[in-house]
């Protein structure tokens, strides 16, 4: 088994008086798939949003417990939200493309850390384009403005951009939600193909999509994390009846 | 039932036209009035010319009003190099910076300060404004730069609500999509949020132009009202007349050509302001052109 690059003990996480996450508690190995399924509102996007501390923008929003990242705790008094973040990119359920060129888009984290070197520039941008598998399509188009895109190009592209950063984690929020099946599937092979360079958490409603592409799959319901394991044994042989009743479809 | 709805549809009907036949009567009435001496004494002449003496006592009166165009620019601009930069730092903190409780103390002062009539705001500027001007900065203190920081008070609302929404529209996710790359809240502001906001605070700042160059008693109370291009030409505590101060100041003892000068005058006003609205309204629609 390899090394826990995110580990998160006893968390928990209010919206004002409502609870929305309850002691979850599980952990993250490197340079793996970890799905995250459930029905709506059972707090797997709340869960992601906790891992780049993008519930900050949350008002009224409240966590107790640990969730570390390399063994720091992520809500330590020591840790810089705007640093963590680039260690930790996020594609999101609907694509979201500045209103920008594609090579503005990519180059956008480099410049945001203050790389301004063109051929540098142009290097990263070409990378990562590659890297998402976009490079065949927009290589020759960088000019024009992402908006054109279609949506599967798009949040290829949105992938891109994280890339772009050089981050260590790359957390989906059900990145394919918004896409047609052959979308789907290019981003689903580029996910298998991202995970040896990178620790990967996926949120889904799609439970094929989280057997297809995940090592490991967390159950969530309610708030609370039902079952954890190795993705085979959870679709094969689940332990809980209502993570057997889930993926089978009986609710959800 | 059915003549029931066909009567109601009628007087909806009559009642949009008349908000349309009024504009044209005005129209129609303006251009009258305003014709005869526009083209007695040539468009070129009478809105490049830099005379204006509608009541000569020896020779030919001459009818220039190029000064007062110059006059309405200079305000108005001199308002927007006040009103924007403050008014955009404004917005910026409404939308994206304040608690919502300084929000809505900051809105209902907003509010408030688009209900002061704006001969206030005009008595304000000239007993105390136009005194400190004099004193501190020099000159007879009826001046641009007195006409232009009265506008400006009255430009910043209407800047600051334009703008405000014009943040708040920007989705939501463009500004998630920069924070996760790493990118801080300012950066965030400066360079996703303001840019994508752009069309919505360029068409703030023209509407805010246009009701500037418009603006009349405020302006009139406070800018000295001469009808001379102020020299040198920079010199922002040379009095002025702008075009509105004109007909306000003399339409009361004008007759014949005189009046239809300052008809002519209002002609020349109205196209300014038609056109800085019909371009802000372009500014506007530009950005819903670009919206996904």
């Amino acid at each position: 088994m390899s090394e826990i690059e995110i580990e998160s003990r006893n968390l928990d996480l209010w919206y004002g008086s409502a609870q929305a996450l309850k002691e979850i508690t599980m952990a993250m190995p490197e340079k793996k798939v970890t799905a995250i399924i459930g029905p709506s509102g059972c707090g797997k996007s709340t869960f992601i949003r906790c891992i780049n501390r993008m519930n900050d923008l949350v008002k009224d929003c409240r966590i107790t417990g640990e969730l570390l990242f390399e063994g720091t705790n992520i809500y330590g008094n020591s840790v810089d939200a705007v640093e963590l973040r680039k260690k930790i990119g996020m594609v999101f359920q609907k694509p979201n493309p500045f209103p920008m060129s594609i090579y503005d888009n990519v180059a956008y984290g480099p410049r945001v850390h203050g790389l301004r070197n063109r051929e540098e520039l142009d290097r990263i941008v070409e990378e990562s384009l590659k890297a998402s598998a976009l490079w065949n399509e927009v290589g020759d188009i960088l000019d024009r403005s992402a908006i054109d895109l279609s949506g599967g190009q798009q949040q290829r592209l949105c992938i891109a951009r994280t890339l772009a950063v050089k981050p260590k984690v790359i957390l989906f929020d059900e990145p394919c939600s918004a896409l047609d099946p052959i979308s789907t599937a290019k981003i689903e092979d580029l996910i298998n193909t991202l995970k040896h360079d990178y620790t990967i958490v996926i949120v889904t409603h799609n439970m094929q999509q989280a057997a297809r592409v995940s090592d490991h799959t967390a159950f969530f319901l309610l708030g609370e994390l039902v079952e954890f394991g190795k993705t085979k044994q959870i679709f094969e042989l689940p332990e809980k009846k209502s993570t057997e009743d889930y993926i089978t479809g009986r609710f959800g | 039932m059915k003549t029931n709805e066909r009567i109601i549809e009628l007087l909806l009907f009559l009642s949009a036209a008349t908000a349309v036949t009024i504009v044209a009567l005005i129209i129609i009435f303006l251009l009258k009035e305003g014709l005869p001496v526009l083209v007695k004494v040539g468009i070129i002449d009478f809105c490049l010319g830099m005379k204006w003496n509608p009541i000569a006592i020896a020779g030919e009166p001459s009818y220039g009003i190029f000064p007062m165009i110059v006059a309405s620019f200079y305000v108005a601009i001199g308002s927007l190099i006040i009103a924007v930069p403050l008014g955009l730092a404004c917005a910026v903190f409404l939308a994206e910076i304040a608690p919502s409780w300084a929000r809505s103390i900051l809105k209902h002062a907003i509010e408030l300060l688009v209900g002061i009539p704006s001969v206030i705001l005009g008595f304000v500027g000239l007993v105390l404004l136009v005194p400190f001007i004099r004193d501190h900065f020099g000159g007879w203190g009826f001046s641009i730069l007195a006409g232009s920081i009265i506008l400006a008070i009255m430009a910043l609302p209407r800047i600051i609500s334009i703008s405000d929404d014009a943040i708040r529209s920007v989705p939501r996710e463009y500004k998630e999509a920069s924070l996760a790359l790493g990118a801080t809240h300012w950066h965030t502001i400066r360079k996703v949020i303001l840019p994508s906001a752009r069309s919505g605070i360029v068409a703030a700042v023209i509407l805010a132009m246009a009701t500037s160059i418009g603006e009349t008693m405020a302006v009139l109370m406070v800018v000295g009202n001469t009808p001379i291009l102020p020299t040198p030409i920079y010199d922002i505590l040379d009095p002025v007349r702008p075009m509105t101060s004109n007909i306000v100041l003399e339409m009361s003892y004008a007759t014949g050509d005189h009046a239809s000068a300052l008809f002519a005058t209002g002609i020349v006003l109205f196209i300014v302001v038609a056109v800085l609205n019909v371009i802000s309204h372009r500014a506007l629609k530009s950005k819903m052109g670009t919206r996904r």
